[in-house]
């Protein structure tokens, strides 16, 4: 039964957005870590940010406390979770697609040896892999300014961390 | 500081909360006047980290005091007296070449203490750490490239870069100084020993310049005194026109 519920409430409190990049869920960006449900029906939501200072987050968890009342829990608690600091590599196969079709370069995934699995950004755009940095920060702090070498389109790389 | 006893973890997670919010407010100062739209985002950008960071360690200040004071109290009801930052990080902007300079002396020193820190026997000082760690390591990359493309760049962007050098280098030594509040906390296992970075940063820097055509700049003056309170002129001009509103509204919001 409890599984069930926290089953059903991490799918729901999973479907919030990132205000910035919203064609992302938190559940995609993998910054949703755990839910729990006590006896008394009250639920504990951990989230995780991107990076200490990013505006988005305060949105978030005011967005995942609505819909879980929303499924019918009145008690909730989102609890911010520092540790172990989150990485890129948490963000699932189905957010790096969303992230590509959006026209963002997604990040790159590491290996066990955290070394990066394949060594050229992809143009987003026209899929060319030679592509450079034009800045290390673009309009969030996550990204990056690229220009693709082939199309010379500028695109958002959103960057390995 | 007020006479009450506090606990030495609370004083040094303010300090370090104090360069944090400082230099965040510094860089912020950059916003629609940096030499390039790039670097107008990059400059705020990592303001916006420095002052994530900052909040994180009010936050843990307020549960180790006990004082309950909120991260607005922190940053807008303190006077001057109260703000315990290293000096380096109050320093005025300058030309770009002065915030680069100010960027790799200080993130250098604060990527070699948030390592430190991530082995504290404080959990939440060592949660802050290690998610800070990955976001300063791209503030001193970042700080890296324009101090090679200026140093080995033409003879004017050279001599800023020296000149820029020279000017903050006597407020690194206040950096790797101990008192009675760094004694406990490294007895404590807190944090790390000030005095051990200091290698670590030797090492880091001197490498930078030497690649960047740039020399060490050799001075016997060694400004102090942010640590407890005593600041240079700048600082409580930056503190009041970053408080006016806060104080002249109590209690706005938007």
């Amino acid at each position: 039964m409890v599984t069930i519920a926290v089953d059903r409430v991490r799918r729901v409190a999973g479907e919030v957005t990132d205000p910035e990049i919203p064609v992302l869920t938190i559940d995609d960006l993998g910054i949703l870590r755990d839910v729990r449900i006590d006896g008394s029906d009250h639920v504990d939501v951990d989230i995780s940010p991107t990076y200490s200072g990013c505006p988005a987050l305060e949105t978030i968890q005011a967005d995942v406390a609505q819909r879980v009342r929303d499924a019918g829990y009145e008690n909730v608690t989102v609890n911010v979770v520092l540790s172990p600091p989150w990485t890129t590599d948490w963000m699932s196969d189905a957010g790096r697609r969303k992230l590509r079709e959006y026209g963002i370069a997604p990040p790159r995934s590491r290996g066990a040896d955290m070394r990066l699995l394949q060594l050229a950004v992809e143009c987003p755009v026209c899929g060319a892999a030679h592509t450079n940095e034009v800045a290390h920060f673009a309009s969030t702090p996550c990204q990056a300014l690229r220009r693709c070498g082939s199309c010379s389109e500028p695109f958002q790389h959103f960057k390995e961390h | 500081m007020t006479a009450v006893a506090v606990d030495p973890a609370a004083v040094y997670t303010l300090r370090h909360a104090d360069d944090c919010l400082v230099l965040s407010h510094r860089l912020a100062q950059w916003s629609s006047r940096a030499p390039s739209l790039e670097e107008d985002v990059a400059l705020t950008n990592i303001a916006l980290d420095l002052l994530g960071q900052a909040r994180a360690l009010y936050t843990r200040t307020s549960e180790l005091d006990r004082t309950g004071r909120s991260e607005d109290d922190h940053v807008f009801q303190r006077d001057e007296r109260d703000f315990v930052n290293c000096l380096l990080v109050e320093q005025e902007n300058g030309d770009f070449a002065v915030t680069v300079a100010r960027q790799l002396l200080f993130s250098t020193y604060q990527l070699e203490t948030w390592r430190a820190l991530g082995g504290s026997t404080d959990r939440q000082v060592a949660a802050i750490a290690a998610k800070a760690v990955k976001e300063v390591t791209y503030h001193l990359d970042h700080a890296t490239q324009w101090t090679l493309r200026l140093g080995d760049g033409t003879a004017e962007s050279h001599e800023r870069m020296r000149a820029a050098l020279e000017r903050l280098w006597p407020y690194t030594a206040e950096l790797f100084e101990t008192d009675a509040v760094t004694d406990d906390v490294v007895a404590r296992g807190v944090a790390g020993d000030p005095q051990r970075l200091r290698a670590a940063w030797d090492s880091s820097v001197d490498q930078v310049l030497r690649e960047a055509t740039l020399e060490r700049p050799s001075t016997s003056w060694t400004p102090t005194g942010g640590r407890r309170g005593l600041h240079t002129e700048c600082f409580g001009y930056m503190l009041a026109e970053m408080q006016h509103l806060h104080r002249a509204h109590p209690g706005a919001r938007w």
